[in-house]
């Protein structure tokens, strides 16, 4: 192990895990939101938005991540579509997670006792009241480890992104790869890197867990 | 038309889940004030008809009526969402699996509906939610969640939560039939004294002991139909029909012997 190398280029690829970073925040936003739509119209009492629903579940599950991102990327510009890279990355990716969120938080909702509701519309509150009030603080609860597989596997997933060039860790890595021919020692520095985040990542689901417990 | 005196009406209560017909034709009426209890065998359609009263179950054919309106009334989707909240504020229901909201505590459980449905302050809340659970005897639990409470202490909040909504009518499906038998009798307390002040009870239970000390009237009911109906002195010593008879000496043994 070069560890001389190491340490001259860890600052470039302490840089590309801020990429990293950035492109998981922003993927994991996007996907939380695509997941509390998707579930909603999963769960909707219209057909037509639970059929809508399913279809992107399974559309963006059916199919390999690097096979979207591809199609967004390049195939995009052909149907008017102009992303940079990490825009692309960005999309592409949290649409993708999206649908595994969708299927998290559907999952949350229905595990909740049926009684609840039952519960709380005997006393005259509205379906969508006795949503707000007690089914969905209960399912955010359940739904908080889960995410936290879902989340873990997106920070992982943006590896993805180095196939359209965007400068994350694991292009970075690749790139310098080419200018030093020591593959173990920049996947060592890279695979380190995403252990860092994800382990930091994964404390901080715990504790949101524990701190979201009910006495 | 309604009759005034009429309370509670059910009218040709029909029911069916697919080919099964669980309630067949049920007309029955509770006076205000009155306490009637339901009993029949498992599956008879005791949950069933009380829950179509707040039509938490809806019926496929009859009418339900409380105080002079009607409850399933034929309304679009909109209108009858805002027809059935307000009916459901007037009806209370306690549920044999207490059903309490384990994301908030005692008080909470409570105060919600009346905070979010009729606007009450904080203080009031406070006040309503202190008022009910003394009157439950949970006033020491109130800043507990449920699962710090034993069966009969839920149970006793989920019905001070059903009363924070002041209802003029309380349903109960099989209130302690979840219970160890050494914490039935608190909830049955809570329930006399229910009774005691006049509150309208129509009581889905198990329990003839109960029944027959508390209620006014006695409603046996067997596949969907009511089979017999009239005062507990009349139904359990004096049956006229076999099948109340039957019934009767299985889940007799039990009160006879309690009895000697
Ligand atoms: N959602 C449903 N779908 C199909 N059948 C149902 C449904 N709910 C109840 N039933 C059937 O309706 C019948 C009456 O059920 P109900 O729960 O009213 O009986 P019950 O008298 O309350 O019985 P128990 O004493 O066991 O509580 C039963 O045969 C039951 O299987
Ligand atoms: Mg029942």
């Amino acid at each position: 192990m070069d560890f001389e190398l190491i340490l001259r280029v860890y600052p470039y690829f302490l840089e590309a895990a801020v990429v990293t970073i950035e492109l998981s925040v922003l993927t994991i936003l996007l996907g939380l939101a695509c997941g509390a739509l998707g579930a909603a119209a999963r769960l909707s009492r219209f057909a037509l938005l639970r059929f809508l629903g399913a279809a992107y579940v399974s559309v963006f599950r059916g199919t390999p991540a690097l096979i979207q991102l591809f199609i967004l990327y390049f195939g995009g510009p052909q149907i008017g579509i102009q992303l940079d890279a990490f825009e692309a990355g960005v999309i592409g990716l949290g649409v993708n997670i999206g649908a595994y969120m969708t299927e998290t938080m559907r999952g949350a909702i229905v595990s909740v006792d049926h009684g609840q509701t039952e519960a709380a519309r005997t006393l005259g509150l509205s379906r969508a009241q006795a949503f707000r009030k007690v089914t969905l603080p209960q399912a955010m609860r359940l739904m908080i480890r889960p995410l936290g597989v879902n989340i873990n596997a997106q920070i992982k997933g943006t590896a993805l992104v180095a196939a359209i060039s965007v400068v994350e860790l694991t292009y970075t890595a690749q790139r310098y790869i080419g200018s030093t021919y020591k593959p173990f020692e920049m996947f060592f520095i890279a695979g380190i890197l995403y252990m860092i985040i994800i382990t930091v990542t994964g404390k901080g689901i715990a504790f949101l867990d524990r701190k979201a417990r009910l006495p | 038309m309604t009759e005034a005196n009429k309370f509670v009406d059910i009218r040709h209560a029909q029911k069916s889940y697919g080919e099964l017909e669980v309630l067949k034709d049920i007309s029955l009426s509770v006076d205000r004030g009155e306490i009637v209890a339901i009993i029949g065998p498992s599956g008879s359609g005791k949950s069933t008809l009380l829950r179509a009263i707040n039509d938490l179950d809806p019926l496929t054919g009859g009418e339900v009526w409380l105080d002079g309106v009607q409850i399933n009334k034929d309304l679009p989707y909109r209108q009858y969402e805002k027809h059935i909240n307000a009916m459901r504020q007037q009806v209370g229901m306690v549920f044999q699996h207490f059903n309490l909201f384990p994301h908030l505590s005692v008080r909470d459980n409570v105060t919600m509906a009346p905070k979010m449905l009729k606007g009450i302050s904080d203080a009031e809340a406070n006040a309503l939610a202190e008022e009910q659970l003394k009157h439950v005897g949970m006033l020491e639990r109130i800043d507990y969640f449920p699962s710090q409470l034993s069966g009969g202490q839920k149970q006793r909040v989920a019905i001070a939560r059903a009363l924070a909504m002041k209802p003029k009518l309380m349903l109960f499906d099989e209130a302690t039939s979840a219970l160890d038998p050494e914490l039935v009798e608190e909830v049955n307390l809570v329930m006399k004294r229910l009774a005691e002040e006049h509150m309208t009870m129509i009581i889905v239970t198990h329990e003839m002991d109960f029944a027959a000390s508390v209620c006014d009237r006695v409603i046996f009911m067997d596949k969907g139909v009511v089979v017999e109906e009239g005062p507990p002195s009349v139904v359990f010593q004096n049956p006229t029909e076999e099948r109340t008879r039957e019934f009767l000496r299985k889940h007799l043994s039990q009160y006879a012997e309690g009895a000697k």
